[in-house]
Formats: C-alpha cells, sequence, structure tokens
C-alpha cells in the first residue's frame, strides 16, 4: 500500500518537482523498498539515456554563419558617414558629459530600481511565486547550480524571525539572476542577487524607497555581486535580513 | 527559403538578441530537427524562428523566460507548417487535461532490458512517439526545463504538463519493450517477405 501511494509521482519525484518534505519521504522509503529503488533505477537509466540519445542533431556551420548574419547588427557603414556619426557622437557626448552625466546615470539606477520592485511585486501576485520551494538553503542554493552562471551563500535563519520560501531564476535587463523570498512576520521579502558587471546601470550601495511605492529596499555589491533586497517589511526587518545575507556572503 | 532581417535602428538591443539567442541556435536546432524529421525543414523552421523572435524582441518582456519564449515561438512556427498541421493531425483529442496520473507501471526485469538496447533503438523509439509526446518528453528530458518552462513553452497548464509527461514516458518504455520490438521487427520481416514474393512475381 505504501509503494502504490508513491506509484502515480515516480517520474515527478525524479524530475525534482515534489515539494521538498515529500522529497525526503521518498528518498527514505527508496532506501527501505528494494522493488521501489530497482524501479527507480531504472527509470533514472532511462531518463540518462534519452537525454543522451535526445541530442541527436548539430546545424551546420554554414548555417549557423547563415542565421548569425541576418540577427547581427551591420556593424559596417561607409567611411564618410561613419566620420560624420563619430563626430556628432562626440559633440552629443560632451555636451551630455557636461550638463547631464550626473542626470542620465540616476535615471539608469531609477529604471533599476524600477524594475526590481516590479519583479518583486509581479512575482508575489503569480500563482506559483517560487520555482523550488523549500525552506532549506541546502536544497534552495543547489536548485540554481546551472541555471545561473554564479554562485551565492544563504544565512542560516535558525533563531531569527525569518524564514526562507523558495526561489526562482529571474532576469533583469536580460541579465539572468536569482530571486529569493523570505518571509517575515507576514510580509515578504525578495531578495535578487544578479553579476554586478552584467547590470546595465552603475549602482552605489544605498538604502531607498523607489520611487513613490511604499516599500524598503537595499543594495550593495560584494563579491561582484550585487545583491537587491525588498520587501514592504519595516526598514529595519529589511536591514537585518541584510546583514544575514551579508554574513553569509 | 531566406528571411531578410531588418536590423536598422537600435543596435543594443540587437546587440542583446544575438547575445541571448544564439546560445541557445544548437538546442533549438536539435529540437527542430527531432520535430520535422527532416535537415532541410529544421534549418527553414530555425531561420523563421530566430526572424521571429528578432521582429518580435522588443515586446519581449523583460523578467520573462527568453528560453522558453524562444521555444514558443519554434513550436508555434512548426505547428503552423504543412508538417506540423499534418503531425498534430495524427494526434488523438483526448482529454488530458481533466486526466489524472495514473500509477506508474512497475517495470519488470524484462523492460529494464531498454538499458542494453541501443542508442540507435532509443532514437527510433523517440522518432515514433507521436510529436505531442515527443516534444515533451525532450523539453524534459534533453533541455532539462522544469515543469513551469515547459507549461511555459507549450502554452498548457503544469497539470496538462505532467499527465502529458507521463504518458509520453510510459508510450516511449512500451516501445522499448523487448516483445514490442519483436513484434516490429516480424511485421518488417512480413512486409518484406511479402514484398519479395509480389517482386518475384
Amino acid at each position: 500500500m505504501v509503494c502504490e501511494s508513491w506509484n502515480t509521482k515516480f517520474d515527478t519525484y525524479l524530475d525534482g518537482e515534489v515539494p521538498q518534505e515529500e522529497m525526503r519521504s521518498f528518498h527514505a522509503h527508496l532506501h527501505n523498498c528494494p522493488s521501489c529503488a530497482s524501479d527507480a533505477l531504472s527509470r533514472v537509466q532511462l531518463k540518462r539515456a534519452i537525454q543522451v540519445a535526445g541530442k541527436r542533431f548539430s546545424p551546420s556551420t554554414s548555417f549557423r554563419q547563415r542565421v548569425q548574419n541576418t540577427i547581427a547588427p551591420k556593424r559596417r557603414r561607409s567611411s564618410r558617414l561613419t566620420w560624420a556619426f563619430a563626430a556628432a557622437a562626440v559633440a552629443i557626448l560632451v555636451v551630455a558629459t557636461l550638463s547631464s552625466g550626473y542626470l542620465g546615470n540616476r535615471s539608469g539606477r531609477d529604471q533599476v530600481f524600477s524594475e526590481i520592485a516590479d519583479l518583486h511585486v509581479a512575482t508575489l501576485a503569480s500563482s506559483s511565486p517560487v520555482d523550488v520551494i523549500s525552506t532549506d538553503r541546502h536544497t534552495v542554493k543547489p536548485w540554481f547550480q546551472g541555471r545561473i552562471p554564479f554562485a551565492f551563500n544563504l544565512p542560516e535563519l535558525q533563531n531569527t524571525d525569518f524564514s526562507l520560501m523558495g526561489g526562482r531564476m529571474t532576469y533583469l535587463e536580460q541579465a539572468p539572476g536569482a530571486h529569493l523570498i523570505y518571509d517575515v512576520r507576514k510580509h515578504h521579502i525578495s531578495v535578487f542577487v544578479f553579476q554586478e558587471r552584467s547590470l546595465p546601470a552603475k549602482l552605489s550601495d544605498s538604502s531607498l524607497k523607489p520611487g513613490k511605492l511604499s516599500f524598503n529596499m537595499e543594495t550593495w555589491n560584494q563579491g561582484g555581486l550585487r545583491y537587491f533586497v525588498i520587501g514592504d517589511a519595516s526598514a529595519a526587518d529589511i536591514n537585518r535580513l541584510v546583514n544575514l545575507l551579508k554574513g553569509a556572503a | 527559403m531566406f528571411y531578410y532581417v531588418d536590423v536598422s535602428g537600435a543596435n543594443r538591443q540587437l546587440d542583446s538578441f544575438e547575445e541571448l539567442a544564439m546560445p541557445l541556435f544548437d538546442p533549438l536546432y536539435n529540437f527542430a530537427h527531432w520535430l520535422t524529421q527532416n535537415r532541410e525543414e529544421a534549418e527553414d523552421l530555425v531561420q523563421e524562428t530566430f526572424a521571429k523572435a528578432l521582429k518580435g524582441f522588443s515586446s519581449f518582456q523583460l523578467g520573462t523566460n527568453f528560453r522558453a519564449w524562444m521555444y514558443r515561438i519554434l513550436r508555434n512556427t512548426f505547428l503552423t507548417s504543412r508538417t506540423g498541421l499534418k503531425a498534430t493531425m495524427t494526434v488523438p483529442l483526448e482529454g488530458e487535461e481533466e486526466e489524472r496520473l495514473e500509477p506508474a507501471e512497475r517495470d519488470t526485469p524484462e523492460t529494464i532490458l531498454f538499458a542494453r538496447s541501443s542508442h540507435e533503438t532509443l532514437q527510433k523509439a523517440i522518432d515514433e512517439l507521436p510529436v505531442h509526446f515527443r516534444e515533451i518528453l525532450l523539453l524534459c528530458e534533453v533541455e532539462e526545463m522544469s515543469y513551469q518552462e515547459i507549461s511555459e513553452t507549450l502554452s498548457v497548464p503544469i497539470g496538462t504538463v505532467m499527465s502529458r509527461l507521463s504518458r509520453a514516458r510510459q508510450s516511449l518504455r512500451n516501445r522499448l519493450r523487448p516483445d514490442f520490438q519483436a513484434a516490429g521487427t516480424r511485421a518488417i520481416a512480413k512486409r518484406t517477405d511479402v514484398k519479395g514474393t509480389d517482386h518475384g512475381l
């Protein structure tokens, strides 16, 4: 009977798509049930075999080049036009730098903060805000392996008011990053982690309220990674979570 | 077929598209070839996908999944192609959305024999799957997409992803059973005999 209760979830379990608690129970069951363990092994073998057999076709170099040529921006212009554009660009750059360089940078920075706020709100409004649902940092962190091009550490939350709800992949200006959601006294806080060099605007470490929204946000750079912490929790709570993250990084 | 793409305009955006899209070129081509089962059609499909994606890149919403977006364009393009229409016409109309997951069939030692079956046998079995089973299996196992990503790519609810995937796997396992393969071999042999007789006449 115990085996039957797992029967419908065998593949879902092997795909890593069942909640963490069920995952542990399933894992424990496999340790004690040779029949299910054998079944799981054959399914894993089939998964691996499909993965290898499925990578079957490769495009030719000439076809790749042809497509790349159609999507690559045209970078060559006639030399006369190039000089004209270059002169105009230099003139514009000088004027822009002298008159509104500061404003331009602030505008880029504000845009990033607005997008962070949008990502936070849109994710919480979603019916499935996280792709990996777990309160265990040792489950959430490994989930990002192979999904984002960098690694980061998460803090131990024992004896704190914070709890981890899970995580998902996210994009900011086409840069991939990690989005983690924490809970503190029924307030949800988003933590975003990106590679600093992949972000479009130069940001300084700061605490602020983005736009006219009633969120508290903190951002800082640590080890080449840019962290954003945003939520409607109090500034003190946000700051406590920031310190925990800084301690873990 | 060749698609001209107007690249005048914002170069920064085009750079971004190229940077984002080209790493997906090989896996998209592989997926296209599995769908179309033909090299030339796969090339046309990939080329059209890139042209459409570039054209619609300004409408791509930041914060959403670019990979799922590209695969969705490719799949939708395939479904409206002649090969795609033909392939989907053979798909049985089943109420899979409401279907519960059936208990998995126990694999006996005989069915585990697939591990010993050749690479080509497995590729042939995948090839023979109906296109809606083939595509979901490849997205899950080869592209290692999460159920959420597959749901976005195929524009179906996660429940449908789970039930369709389960049935795709079952269908593949059935095709890899020794008795299924033996039956297939006998059928081929029989057809060859008949052909041989006809030829003799």
